[in-house]
C-alpha cells in the first residue's frame, strides 16, 4: 500500500541548518525499525518467493535448485484454487460475524459500562490467558458429537437426530470467530472510546433521532475501528489451518492446511512457498481494494 | 542463479542522499533502504539458490558418548508402547533405571506419526547438530530413510548380546538394515480395524468400513500413507507389495470417493484414540496393541479385515549427534531379557520380538501366553501385507496424491 504522504520538498522551501540537522536526526530513528524489517521481513520474502520457483522435480534428499519455474504457479492454481475459495469464505463469514457480535459489545463497552467498563475489558482480553491451541481443542470436546451442546440442539430439534457439529463448516467457521473475536472488538472499543460524547449530544440537539445520530456521528467517526477489526480479523482467519485441523474434517480444510502438508509432509518446498505467495498476494489485493473502498487512507 | 548487483547509478544516490541533508527525501530513503537490504541479502541469496540434499556421509558427523559420565537417556517414543509405573508394582522402565543408575527421560507421544516426527528432527539431522534425543522408535520405511541419508550412529552388538541372542528370526536381517547395524525392533504390529461394540455392529472387512451406511461419517483413516493405502490397494484387489502407478492412482480416486461422500470423518495419527473414546467415531482404522493398552478392549474390539492387514516394526535408533549411545544400548540389551520383553508385551499387546518371552509371559498375564495380539501364529500372519518399498520420487508422488486427499 502506498501511504499517500507527501513527500519532503526539500528544494522548495530554504531550510536553514538547524531545521536540517534535526531531520537528520529523524531519519536515523527509522533505523532499527528498518533494519528489523530487512532482517526479518523483507530478506524472508525474497527467500520465500525464490523458493516459490525451485524446480519441481527436485525432492528432499537429493535437494531442490533454482531453474525459475514459474509455471509452479498455475499448477498450484489449478490443483487448489478450491481451497482458495474456501479460505476467503470462511474468513469472509468470520469477519462479518465478529463484526455484528463485536461492534454492540465495544459500543456497550465504550458508553455504556461505567464503572464496569476495564472489568469488561479484561473479559474480553482474559481468553489470551490459555493457549490458543488449548481453547481449541476444548471447543473439540464441547462440541463432541454426544456432548451437551450437540444433545440439547438434537433435543430442540435444531439439528437433525444424528446430525453433528463437530467435522463441519459451522465448527470451523464457529471456532475461528470465537478465536479472532477480541482482535475485532478491542480496535473498534479503542475507536467508540475515542469518540466525544458531545457531538453526539449536538446532534440531539439538532433534532436528529437516535438512529440518525449514530448513522451520521457515531459510526463515521469509528470506521477506523472497522477498518483495522476486519483487516485484524480476515488476514490471520484466511491463513488459519489450527482451527480447520482440529475441528474440521478434509472437507473444510483451507489452504492453511495444505500448506503444512506440503512442507511438513511431503517437503514440497516449492509448492508450500508458492501456495504462501499466492495467499498473500491476494490478501493483499483485497485490502488495497477494501481500504481504498472504505475512505481514505487516513483511517488506517 | 545469476543475482543481478544494484546498479551503481542508485548506489551513488543513495550515498549522495545520505552525504547531504538537503538531498533526502523520504522516498529516496525508502528507495535506499530497499537497496540496502537486497544488497545486504544477496550473498545469503546466491546460498539459498536451492537446497542441498539432506543425506550426511558417514563419519561426518560424529560426536562424543558421555554415557560413562553422563547416566542419562532421552527416549522418544509413541504413545502406549511402554508399561506404565503403577504403586504396587515397578515399571519395565523403573527395573532399567534401578539396575543400571541410568535416568531415562521417557517422552511418551514425542512421536505421533512418522511423517511428523521427521518433519520434527530433519533440521538439525541434516546439518549435523543434536535433535536433544538419545533414541527414538520409528516404522520400517522411515528408518530405511534414515539409514539411507545417514543420519543414524552405528550400534555396537558387543554391548547387547541378548538383542543377538534373542531376536527372532523373521526379523533378523530386513533389506534396509541386514545385520541391525543401525536399528533394533522395539514391537512389531498390525494394522486393521478396531470398532466400538456398544455403538455399532462388528465391522470385520475393510468394504464394510468405507460403505455402510450407518459407518458415514462415523470413522477415520490413519494418516500414515502406506497403512491407508495398503487398505485401498488390496480393497482394488492390487497387491500393496508389487503394484503400478496406476495401480495406486486408481486407489487414490476411490479413497477421494468415500472423502467426497462423507463417509471418512477425518485422518488421525495415534490421537484417533481420543475420538474412539469420545464416541465421535464407532469405528476406524487402528494399530493392534492401542485398543487393548490404550482403550482397554472391552467394546473396543479390533479385528484383522477379511482383506487381510498391514504388518509392520517399529524401531529403536539412535541419531548422529545423540551423546548417550552406550546407556541406549544398555537399554536395549535390557528389554532383549526375555522376562523384561516379556512384561513390557504383556501390557502393549505388541508382537513381541524377543524369543523366550512367550515362556516368561504367564508370571505377569496369563491370557497372553496364547494372545494372537502378541504371539501371532503363522495362520495369522499369512494374511499380513507389507507395504512395497518406494524409491524417494515416488514416496514424493505418493505422499503428494495421499496429501491432496487428505487435504480436502
Amino acid at each position: 500500500m502506498s501511504h499517500g504522504v507527501p513527500s519532503a520538498a526539500p528544494d522548495t522551501a530554504a531550510v536553514d541548518g538547524a531545521t536540517a540537522r534535526r531531520r537528520g536526526w529523524g531519519w536515523l530513528l527509522l533505523v532499527p525499525g528498518m533494519l528489523y524489517l530487512g532482517v526479518f521481513f523483507v530478506f524472508p520474502t525474497v527467500q520465500l518467493f525464490l523458493t516459490s520457483l525451485y524446480d519441481p522435480s527436485g525432492n528432499y534428499f537429493t535437494g531442490y535448485t533454482l531453474t525459475w519455474h514459474f509455471a509452479n504457479y498455475l499448477d498450484a492454481i489449478r490443483d487448489t484454487w478450491h481451497l482458495f475459495v474456501r479460505s476467503f469464505i470462511y474468513a469472509g463469514i468470520t469477519t462479518g460475524v465478529c463484526l455484528l457480535l463485536g461492534y454492540p459489545l465495544a459500543y456497550a463497552i465504550a458508553f455504556k459500562a461505567g464503572r464496569w467498563k476495564n472489568f469488561m475489558l479484561v473479559l474480553v482480553i482474559a481468553p489470551f490467558f490459555t493457549s490458543f491451541l488449548l481453547r481449541t481443542i476444548s471447543w473439540h470436546t464441547i462440541l463432541a458429537d454426544n456432548g451437551p451442546v450437540t444433545d440439547f440442539l438434537r433435543t430442540v430439534h435444531v439439528l437433525p437426530h444424528d446430525g453433528r457439529l463437530l467435522a463441519t463448516s459451522v465448527a470451523v467457521i464457529a471456532g475461528l470467530i470465537y478465536n479472532f473475536m477480541p482482535f475485532m472488538t478491542l480496535p473498534l472499543f479503542a475507536s467508540l472510546d475515542k469518540v466525544d460524547h458531545r457531538l453526539i449530544e449536538a446532534a440531539g440537539d439538532l433534532y436528529s433521532s437516535p438512529f440518525t445520530g449514530f448513522r451520521k456521528v457515531t459510526l463515521p467517526l469509528s470506521l477506523p475501528g472497522v477498518v483495522s477489526g476486519t483487516l485484524l480479523t480476515f488476514i490471520p482467519a484466511c491463513g488459519d489451518y489450527i482451527n480447520a485441523e482440529i475441528l474440521g474434517t478434509p472437507k473444510q480444510y483451507m489452504v492453511g492446511n495444505r500448506i503444512q502438508a506440503a512442507f511438513l509432509t511431503e517437503h514440497n518446498y516449492p509448492l508450500a512457498a508458492t501456495l504462501s505467495l499466492i495467499l498473500m498476494v491476494i490478501v493483499v489485493l483485497m485490502v488495497i481494494v477494501y481500504v481504498r473502498r472504505v475512505g481514505t487512507e487516513e483511517l488506517l | 542463479m545469476t543475482s543481478k548487483p544494484p546498479s551503481d547509478d542508485s548506489f551513488r544516490q543513495l550515498l549522495t542522499g545520505l552525504g547531504s541533508s538537503r538531498g533526502l527525501s523520504r522516498r529516496g530513503l525508502l528507495r535506499g533502504a530497499g537497496i540496502g537490504a537486497l544488497a545486504l541479502s544477496s550473498p545469503a541469496l546466491l546460498d539459498a539458490c536451492g537446497t542441498k540434499g539432506a543425506k550426511v556421509s558417514a563419519g561426518s558427523c560424529v560426536s562424543k558418548d558421555l554415557s560413562s559420565t553422563q547416566k542419562t537417556i532421552v527416549f522418544s517414543n509413541w504413545i502406549g508402547y511402554i508399561d506404565p509405573a503403577k504403586a504396587k508394582d515397578t515399571s519395565t522402565l523403573e527395573k532399567f533405571e534401578q539396575e543400571t543408575g541410568i535416568k531415562v527421560d521417557y517422552r511418551n507421544g514425542d512421536v505421533n506419526d512418522n511423517e511428523q516426527f521427521f518433519a520434527k528432527v530433519s533440521p538439525q539431522l541434516q546439518d549435523c547438530k543434536s535433535t536433544g534425543r538419545d533414541v527414538f522408535v520409528l516404522t520400517d520405511w522411515m528408518a530405511a530413510r534414515m539409514v539411507d541419508l545417514g543420519w543414524l550412529q552405528k550400534l555396537d552388538h558387543s554391548k547387547m548380546p541378548n538383542v543377538d541372542a534373542n531376536l527372532i528370526d523373521s526379523l533378523k536381517s530386513p533389506d534396509w538394515d541386514p545385520h541391525r547395524d543401525y536399528s533394533v525392533p522395539w514391537q512389531s504390529g498390525m494394522t486393521g480395524i478396531c470398532y466400538n461394540s456398544d455403538l455399532t455392529d462388528p465391522v470385520t472387512s475393510f468394504k464394510d468400513l468405507l460403505t455402510r451406511p450407518d459407518l458415514k461419517g462415523k470413522i477415520e483413516l490413519l494418516t500414515e500413507m502406506r497403512d491407508t493405502m495398503l487398505f485401498m490397494l488390496l480393497l482394488q484387489g492390487s497387491d500393496p507389495s508389487d503394484f503400478t502407478d496406476s495401480d495406486f492412482s486408481a486407489a487414490i480416486s476411490s479413497l477421494q470417493k468415500y472423502v467426497d461422500n462423507g463417509q471418512v470423518r477425518r485422518f488421525a495419527g495415534n490421537d484417533y484414540v481420543d475420538d474412539m473414546k469420545s464416541g465421535d467415531i464407532v469405528a476406524c482404522e487402528a494399530w493392534s496393541g492401542d485398543v487393548i493398552n490404550l482403550l482397554g478392549g472391552g467394546k473396543y474390539k479390533w479385528v484383522p479385515p477379511d482383506e487381510g492387514f498391514a504388518i509392520w516394526t517399529d524401531n529403536m535408533l539412535v541419531p548422529n549427534m545423540a551423546e548417550h549411545k552406550t546407556n541406549v544400548e544398555t537399554m536395549m540389551n535390557f528389554y532383549y531379557d526375555p522376562v523384561n520383553a516379556a512384561k513390557l508385551a504383556a501390557w502393549n499387546y505388541y508382537f513381541c520380538p524377543v524369543k523366550g518371552a512367550q515362556q516368561q509371559i504367564g508370571q505377569f498375564d496369563k491370557s497372553a501366553v496364547h494372545s494372537e495380539f502378541i504371539f501371532p501364529s503363522q495362520k495369522i500372519l499369512a494374511n499380513g501385507h507389507a507395504f512395497m518399498s518406494l524409491d524417494q520420487k515416488t514416496e514424493q508422488s505418493y505422499q503428494t496424491q495421499f496429501n491432496g486427499v487428505m487435504g480436502g
